[in-house]
């Protein structure tokens, strides 16, 4: 099947075939967990509260992945989402305390889009390395977002010159009856079914409906960006804007928009952060998240279902670093599984050194689990980076970034 | 076009862009409150002798900082990874000067040395994924922070002293210190003596790229690589060698300060020096003296700041906001003169051309 016979029926084809792969992987990754899960006793690795847990960490990650992959879909490289993010924190606790949490959510929204509307007008207008004004806007959102901090927030209640705590969160969901019943059975350690209990029990209970929203603007960014003429035209500008422009599409103002939406995710992630992860606005609350979410978006191959992987591998081992040090134990016998699994993938793809390798990390990963009790906290919190770097240098050939992505783009011009 | 105008034109962008940033500074803090003439009295207020020798120990250590970020950034290679480098260099520097393990200032030597090869050899994981796996260096540099950083947070509380709430690395015996001169009464601190480290750097990084080969090769492959390849430059190894050596000088970035003040690396240590470099290194266009220049307005902007708090009610944060739009509107200040100048020469070459059109003409008809 190759690439320049792709019918509409090849594509369809390829698609299910896709997302069969992916059901597959996910399937596997539950049953591995429950699998390690039962043989090491350790019930916290998939508890309702690691769950709720993870949900909570992976959706500001999330937000700021989702938000560098409209911009770099567009061609424009966004280092400045962490200061998006942090400017999102502050425009939430802002508008939170003087209005209510949606109007946070939107007032997050607004603060990092006027991040990325600079980002935009540095970029875009001014033909700027995207670095380099992305550097600038992360240093220009960590002082703005500390300094409107003090300003404003000193004298509220609740407020300090570094914080604004006891803000109203949005609205919280339970499904009264499916709720409880799922965390019984998730107490009962049966094997899979708890865990899928576990699951919907995270799901069901006291869910912020601001977690709803997060997997509601992926898959419509998604359906916008893939979908339609509109994200048709955009994707084009990250691939080649001067064809995109011979053919009458506005690049200038396809990189505006998409850049102003990728820093009003980005803000809406650190809205989160400030609503929902903690119940109010401190300064550096972001931590790098904006990065790690740059870092889940080139995992996830700049594609919808990449980011949600990439950023729920980062979620999860964040979560979990915080709860017990078994799990994190625990964790080094699931690493080692799937490690085993990939090796074995390659073999069967007859990439033999490559298996070797993998095989031989694999034995390494199940050694350290047998002859120790416990792993250094800090080594779960290392997980996701090294991880990624492993990834990166193990697959960053079959890595495909948007062909235009971080090229400077004057209208007219040849280079 | 003349040289005086030429400089004028070089100088017109920075001017510019320092313009804008304080009108953009004097506009926020006037929109949240407070007086923005008061701001700028105290910023530009004589600093105290205290207060003087701190900007001077700030400007070597952000220097250094900004010259490890430029090395790369002069071959195209975006090493955000500065921040890790240092971090990382500055933990194992100070627990070899802790322990010991040499005499009097061997120890100090011993411990800079290691400070190069940590720092270098962080960097270097970067280069060498980026030739042989062709990951890309801005990635995995920001991956190489995060795992810095923790692993510095492991190591330091595994194998640290407890001191209170904090812990440090054994802290650096007397014949080791380098404290430095004191230019004014005793209280107001030495200028650290290893901040010459920061001066050698600059002249080092100067002759490097100016007057060698390497630093020629250096300059082709970040002006242009596809030419750089076909004059013979092996791209690959320039990539790795740049790394190392950007790493190198960034393990280099806290030694004044571990030596001459903080005497161990723990609650003391100055972390986001290597986050302000690369913003100093884009602000001097990677030149030494350009460097110099920005990393004096940082460590001035900074130590002024520390003023606001006791006498205002401005937060000193609002700096950040300054030295951000100066980045910002420093580049695209160039970027504006640029096109001024593309369009002045593109004008005089018309004109040129218009003027022996003309001559020719009443050649002709004469």
């Amino acid at each position: 099947m190759s690439t320049t016979t792709a019918t509409p029926q090849a594509r369809m084809m390829r698609a299910r075939k896709f997302s069969h792969a992916w059901l597959l992987i996910t399937v596997l990754v539950i049953v591995a967990l429950s699998a390690v899960r039962v043989i090491t006793g350790v019930h916290e690795i998939d508890s309702t509260g690691t769950l709720r847990a993870a949900a909570i960490a992976t959706c500001p990650i999330l937000m700021a992945a989702l938000g560098g992959l409209w911009s770099e879909r567009a061609g424009v490289v966004n280092i400045g989402l962490e200061g998006q993010m942090i400017l999102g924190t502050w425009g939430a606790a802002y508008f939170t305390y003087y209005y209510d949490p949606w109007i946070g959510v939107l007032g997050a929204a607004l603060m990092g889009a006027l991040g990325g509307l600079l980002h935009a007008v540095a970029t875009v207008t001014f033909g700027v390395d995207h670095i380099v004004s992305g550097v600038a806007i992360n240093i220009i959102g960590l002082g703005a977002a500390e300094f409107l901090a003090e300003a404003y927030f000193k004298n509220l209640e609740g407020g300090g010159v570094k914080q604004l705590t006891g803000l109203a969160s949005p609205t919280e969901m339970t499904i009264p009856g499916v709720s409880d019943a799922a965390a019984d059975i998730a107490t009962q350690h049966w094997f899979v079914v708890s865990d899928l209990a576990a699951v919907v029990a995270a799901l069901t209970s006291r869910l912020s409906l601001l977690t709803v929203l997060v997997p509601v603007l992926v898959v419509a960014s998604a359906w916008i960006l893939w979908r339609t003429a509109f994200g048709l035209r955009l994707r084009s500008c990250g691939e080649n804007p001067a064809a995109a422009e011979s053919l009458g599409v506005h690049v200038y103002r396809h990189k505006y928009i998409a850049v102003i939406v990728s820093g009003a995710m980005a803000g809406i992630g650190g809205g989160y952060l400030a609503l929902v992860a903690s119940s109010g606005f401190t300064t550096g609350q972001t931590g790098g998240r904006g990065f790690i979410g740059l870092a889940a978006m080139i995992f996830g191959n700049w594609r919808p279902g990449g980011i949600v992987g990439g950023s729920l591998m980062f979620g999860y081992t964040d979560s979990l670093t915080l709860r017990s040090t078994d799990a994190v134990h625990a964790l080094l016998l699931l690493v080692g599984i799937g490690l085993a699994v990939y090796a074995l993938w390659r073999l069967r793809q007859g990439r033999v050194a490559s298996a070797g390798v993998l095989g031989a990390i694999s034995v390494g990963f199940f050694a350290w689990f047998l002859l120790t009790d416990s792993v250094p906290r800090e080594f779960t919190g290392m997980t996701p980076y090294v991880a990624t770097l492993l990834v990166l240098a193990f697959a960053a050939q079959r890595l495909r970034m948007p062909a235009a992505d971080g090229l400077r783009y004057r209208r007219g011009e040849s280079i | 076009m003349s040289i005086v105008r030429r400089f004028g034109m070089g100088l017109l962008a920075p001017l510019t862009a320092v313009a804008a940033a304080m009108l953009i500074t004097s506009i926020v803090i006037s929109l949240s409150g407070s007086s923005a003439i008061e701001f700028w009295e105290i910023i530009f207020s004589r600093p105290a002798d205290r207060v003087f020798v701190n900007i001077v120990n700030q400007t070597s250590l952000i220097y250094l900082a900004g010259l490890a970020a430029a090395i790369g950034f002069r071959m195209n290679l975006f090493n955000i990874g500065v921040e890790g480098q240092y971090t990382l260099a500055s933990y194992a520097a100070a627990s070899l000067a802790g322990a010991a393990l040499f005499p009097g200032l061997l120890n100090v030597f011993m411990s800079l040395l290691l400070a190069v090869a940590v720092g270098a050899a962080w960097a270097g994981i970067a280069g060498v994924l980026k030739v042989t796996r062709g990951v890309s260096e801005v990635i995995s540099t920001i991956m190489l922070n995060a795992i810095a950083i923790t692993l510095v947070g492991y190591l330091l509380n595994r194998y640290g002293v407890k001191v209170g709430n904090g812990v440090r690395t054994e802290v650096i015996p007397d014949g080791s210190r380098v404290d430095g001169w004191f230019p004014f009464a005793e209280p107001d601190g030495p200028v650290w003596a290893l901040g010459l480290l920061a001066v050698l750097g600059g002249i080092g990084f100067w002759v490097l790229l100016n007057k060698t080969r390497f630093g020629f090769d250096l300059r082709a492959t970040g002006a242009s690589q596809s030419a750089a390849v076909a004059s013979g430059v092996n791209v690959n190894k320039m990539v790795v060698y740049s790394m190392l050596m950007s790493g190198g000088i960034a393990g280099l970035i806290w030694m004044p300060s571990l030596f001459g003040a903080a005497y161990s690396y723990g609650t003391t240590f100055q972390a986001f020096l290597g986050f302000t470099g690369i913003a100093v290194a884009l602000l001097g266009r990677n030149q030494p003296v350009g460097i110099l220049v920005g990393a004096v307005l940082f460590a001035f902007l900074n130590e002024q700041s520390n003023r606001l708090t006791l006498e205002t009610d401005i937060s000193a944060n609002v700096v950040q906001i300054t030295q951000g739009v100066i980045v910002l509107a420093v580049v695209v200040a160039y970027e504006v003169v640029r096109r001024y100048r593309t369009k002045l020469e593109q004008r005089s070459v018309t004109e040129t051309l218009e003027a022996d059109k003309t001559a020719k003409g009443k050649a002709v008809s004469a």
